[in-house]
């Protein structure tokens, strides 16, 4: 009768921890908004794990709790516990039954792997780059590069991503999905925007250095701000002819920023701030004129002659033609 | 002069010398000099730490083994450094790197240091002799007093002691790692570390953190297994003390690329990335590899002990239940530990003889990195947790005063969790960029483990329902662990199922989580154990309420901190990130974690103080203690070198708490 109502009590704490943490754990806060009708399904599944979290949290502290609390050891008592070896009866019950549950689950998790997977052939394609440490965006159906990821709203786009360099991840919070970026081949990652707004892409694969900088705006806006933004871009880049100008174009697509100064401050890479005609010290203590040859050679093979205090191998490889490496010279030039 | 004083003075002298040394060595090879240089400062630990021992015993510590060793590590290094240049030069290749040596020169020097500080320390002196015929005795007497602990012993419980104490020091490196970083991130903004100097701590922290866990149950399997099967030592007593020394240069090598520009990785070492790295990331290579070496034949070691050396009587479901963790254990550390040794040492021999195995230029694949890795390096997380849970089920019984509640479950869960654990390990790359339809049967195997855990969990509540529940320290880490490692697995599931893990994966939500399974399942364990089987090591208890201090002061604050980091991880914040965007909110909630952490390494330097007057003045404890059944509690402490004087036979249940009249082991009658 005794060891009844310990059950009974345990039970009703159970139910009632089960109640409260759920509620903690399924409040808004706990995830970011939902921005793709990718989410959607995937915050539907970890709401049913919290279920679960819940009430195993509560299965397990609550006992453990009562315990410590009703069968404490009273001062003066020197006996010891009753002897209960087990009961092969319940080990099979909380066999089984977990059993049942995780497979239930992960049938489910497959379900809804399939529901956000679900391809669109009609999808809008966007070229993502990821490297050492920025991402540029290519829109291929109208040529326009941008380190700014604009999407339609409600409409599933396709991102056919690759690395020049090291593994790089692509995640936008609120979308909820994340994709690696492999070198040697293009990944996918497919996503539907449901929600106006500006979020961030973040690099969530360590990638070296700067990792923690290599973060990029990611704006959702309606079909017809997109189409102006294209155009907007199409216009601006056909304007540009200037070689300074396109220099200074290429350095921001390519996030070159992240390594090199323009205004003296130190960097990974040596700034960019009086380089051209000044003489450059080099790493086995000699020394080189800072002109159009050697800027031009740093940028092909970055390991040839390398500014003293710099590591090597620092600098990815860059697949520029010859143009606009004099583009990009011509800018440097300008930055005394 | 007092001897203490002496020390202190030492090791003050010793570290202000050893910043300045390191950095001079830094202004040497790279033309800057900067005197508040993160690596000199941590390096510089090494040096104060020699001097410090050298304060308090005076010369003779260049008698022992571990100064041997680490002299002829040095002479070895330096040999094959010079050996590797020498050639450079003569073939016309460029005989020098920005470290002073080229990389080939490091890691052959690296090579060569490891086999001559197994020499220069005398491991394999008897090996040597055997091979040349001589006679060897059986056992060697271990010196008096501080020195035994300093040389090579084939004493399992001198050993287990200079694991636990290897383990302590690579703990205490580990957190000082963390502590520094913490500070870093306790705001918004780049302050105190450059992003090479942040990156290097955290891979560091990482692995240095792993290491000190496989040598922390390398401590526990060494002194608990001969004493629970009633041996007089393990199985291959040569074999044990090598894996415990070759640990000491691994972990050398792991702290020595701090010098050598770091590795900006992290602990998994993913390709093309590693590729790239400065040459720290080789010794990082090379450390790791070493130090698999201690884990496998540890391994082996004990596997054979608990086959072969069990006392009388003592039948496969009469051990003790921390055996048969050890046993689950050690048969992972076996049979996987290679696939990490090889992973690294490809990557390698990719830079340095150009074979691309994981170049996609060359024809490889990075992707196939992250299977090799992770084959080991996920069944290595069960390595970590399952002594720990072992000293969980062990410990239960002794102070709720009842049956381990089915134990054979109990026992069959921890070979279920290893085997299970052989095949989850791609359930780290559904992000990766594998094939998209292996993520489903990785989702199904991984959602497996629950079910063995699961039965943990239950048969433990179990135990502790009902039972006569006494709390000293050892007990109240105990359930600390219990409710630390139940966060760690309550958070794995969303982790397992694929589409939330693609929102989870690499966050915060993850560093959360596997910091609540190791200190869950090995940190809270492992302070439990050392509690409780202090006074059989030393005679003495440590001190109860310094303990319930360090109890209180680490498990709140541990708690928060694990919290916070799955918080703002499902709310933004990417894994491994030297700086993080102020537009997340988190500032705040950073620096709760921070002061968190800090409390945990506060709650730490209390227990090497208790340690630390404990051994002097602590209460004396000649007795059985916890008034438990095993057999090591049943003879008066400290334990004599050869274990048992008398040996025993196994004659009941092991846990039967509660049970009038019933004896688990009955030692032979004297004089036979």
């Amino acid at each position: 009768m005794q060891k009844l109502k310990h059950f009974l009590i345990a039970g009703a704490l159970v139910l009632v921890v089960t109640i409260v943490t759920d509620l903690f754990l399924r409040a808004e806060y706990l995830l970011p908004v939902q921005a793709s009708l990718q989410s959607v399904p995937i915050d539907w599944l970890f709401d049913l794990q919290f279920r679960i979290i819940s009430f195993l949290f509560a299965l397990i502290t609550v006992p453990l709790i009562y315990s410590l609390v009703v069968f404490r050891r009273r001062a003066g008592d020197t006996e010891d516990g009753e002897h209960i070896e087990g009961n092969t009866n319940l080990e099979i019950a909380w066999t089984v039954v977990p059993l049942v549950v995780v497979v239930a689950i992960a049938y489910i998790g497959a379900g809804n792997l399939a529901e956000i997977r679900r391809v669109d052939p009609q999808a809008m394609r966007v070229r993502v780059i990821g490297f050492q440490w920025d991402w540029r965006f290519e829109y291929p159906d109208s040529g326009v590069v941008s380190n700014e990821l604009y999407l339609p709203v409600n409409k599933q786009v396709l991102l056919a991503m690759e690395s020049p360099d090291v593994l790089h991840s692509f995640w936008v919070p609120e979308f909820r999905l994340k994709q690696d970026l492999v070198p040697g081949r293009v990944t996918e990652y497919r996503v539907t925007p449901t929600l106006e707004g500006q979020f961030k892409v973040r690099c969530a694969e360590l990638c070296g250095v700067a990792h923690a900088t290599m973060e990029r705006p990611v704006i959702v806006v309606s079909q017809e701000a997109f189409d102006a933004w294209i155009a907007q871009k199409q216009a601006e880049s056909a304007a540009i002819t200037d070689p300074v100008e396109l220099g200074k174009r290429l350095v921001a697509q390519n996030g070159c920023a992240a390594c090199h100064s323009i205004d003296g401050s130190a960097g990974i890479g040596p700034t960019w701030k009086g380089l051209f005609g000044s003489q450059v010290p080099l790493a086995d203590g000699s020394s080189a004129p800072g002109d159009e040859d050697y800027i031009a050679e740093s940028i092909k093979n970055p390991n040839a002659r390398i500014h003293a205090g710099f590591q090597p191998n620092a600098m990815p490889q860059y697949s520029f033609t010859d143009v606009q490496i004099a583009n990009i010279v011509e800018y440097i030039k300008t930055l005394r | 002069m007092n001897k203490g004083l002496r020390g202190v003075i030492f090791l003050l002298a010793g570290y202000a010398l050893g910043t300045q040394l390191f950095a001079g060595l830094a202004f040497f090879v790279s033309g800057t000099y900067n005197p508040f240089d993160v690596s000199s400062w941590i390096l510089a630990i090494v040096v104060g730490g020699l001097a410090m021992l050298y304060g308090f015993v005076g010369a003779d510590i260049f008698k022992t083994a571990l100064f041997k060793g680490l002299a002829g590590q040095v002479v070895g290094l330096l040999a094959g450094g010079f050996f590797v240049t020498i050639i450079r030069a003569i073939m016309g290749l460029e005989p020098f790197g920005r470290f002073g040596f080229s990389e080939p020169a490091w890691v052959f020097g690296g090579f060569v240091g490891t086999l001559t500080f197994i020499t220069g320390s005398g491991i394999v002196t008897d090996w040597f002799k055997w091979s040349k015929g001589e006679e060897t005795p059986e056992h060697h007497d271990d010196p008096e007093g501080w020195r035994k602990y300093f040389g090579v012993s084939l004493d399992h419980k001198v050993i287990g002691i200079q694991y636990a104490v290897t383990a302590l020091i690579l703990l205490l490196f580990g957190g000082l790692f963390a502590l520094i970083f913490r500070a870093e991130l306790a705001n918004s903004g780049r302050e105190l570390l450059t992003f090479q100097e942040y990156n290097t701590l955290m891979s560091l922290h990482g692995i240095v953190m792993i290491v000190s866990i496989l040598i922390g149950i390398g401590a526990m399997m060494n002194y608990l297994v001969p004493l629970m099967i009633g041996a007089h030592d393990m199985a291959f007593p040569r074999l044990n003390a090598f894996a415990f020394w070759i640990a000491v240069p691994a972990s050398v090598w792991l702290l020595s690329s701090l010098a050598l520009g770091g590795f900006d990785t992290g602990w998994t070492g993913y390709p093309p990335l590693s590729a790239r790295a400065p040459v720290g990331m080789q010794m990082f290579f090379l450390g790791v590899w070493v130090a698999g070496w201690s884990s496998i034949l540890g391994a082996a070691n004990v596997i054979a002990s608990a086959l072969r050396m069990r006392a009388k009587g003592m039948t496969a479901f009469r051990m003790p239940i921390f055996i048969w963790a050890s046993l689950a254990t050690s048969i992972i550390s076996l049979t996987a530990t290679q696939l990490i040794g090889l992973s690294f040492q490809l990557v390698m021999f990719q830079r340095l003889f150009g074979m691309g195995f994981f170049d996609p230029a060359k024809g490889g694949n990075p992707i196939l990195f992250q299977h090799l890795f992770w084959f080991y390096s996920h069944p290595a997380v069960y390595v970590f947790i399952l002594p720990g849970l072992g000293i969980i089920s062990e410990l239960l019984p002794v102070f709720v005063r009842k049956p381990l509640f089915g134990y054979r479950w109990v026992a069959m869960s921890s070979l279920g969790i290893a085997l299970v654990g052989f095949v989850v390990w791609a359930h780290h790359m559904f992000t990766s960029g594998m094939n998209e339809y292996l993520r489903v049967p990785f989702m199904y195997s991984t959602m497996l483990v629950a079910v063995p855990t699961g039965v943990k969990f239950f048969s433990w509540v179990a135990t502790i329902w009902g039972g006569k529940i006494e709390l000293p320290t050892p007990m109240l880490f105990v359930l600390g662990g219990l409710v630390v490692f139940l966060m760690g697995g309550l958070s794995g599931p969303p982790n397992a199922t694929v589409s939330t893990d693609l929102h989870l994966h690499d966050t915060y939500f993850i560093v959360g989580h596997f910091h609540d399974t190791m200190f869950g399942g090995y940190i809270f364990p492992f302070f439990a154990a050392l509690f409780y089987w202090f006074p059989k090591a030393t005679g003495r208890r440590l001190n109860e309420t310094l303990g319930k201090v360090q109890f209180w002061l680490l498990t709140p604050s541990f708690l928060v901190k694990t919290f916070l980091m799955m918080y703002v991880g499902m709310n933004g914040m990417r894994r491994r990130i030297a700086d993080y965007d102020p537009a997340l909110g988190i500032d705040f909630l950073q620096l709760l974690t921070t002061i968190s952490a800090y409390l945990i390494g506060l709650s730490v330097l209390v227990f090497l103080y208790n340690v630390f007057i404990s051994l002097k003045n602590g209460e004396i404890a000649l007795g059985n203690v916890w008034n438990s059944r095993s057999p090591e509690w049943q003879v008066p402490s400290p334990m004599p070198a050869h274990n048992y004087e008398r040996d025993f036979e196994v004659v009941g249940e092991p846990y039967d708490y509660g049970l009038k009249g019933s004896q688990y082991v009955k030692f032979e009658e004297s004089g036979d």
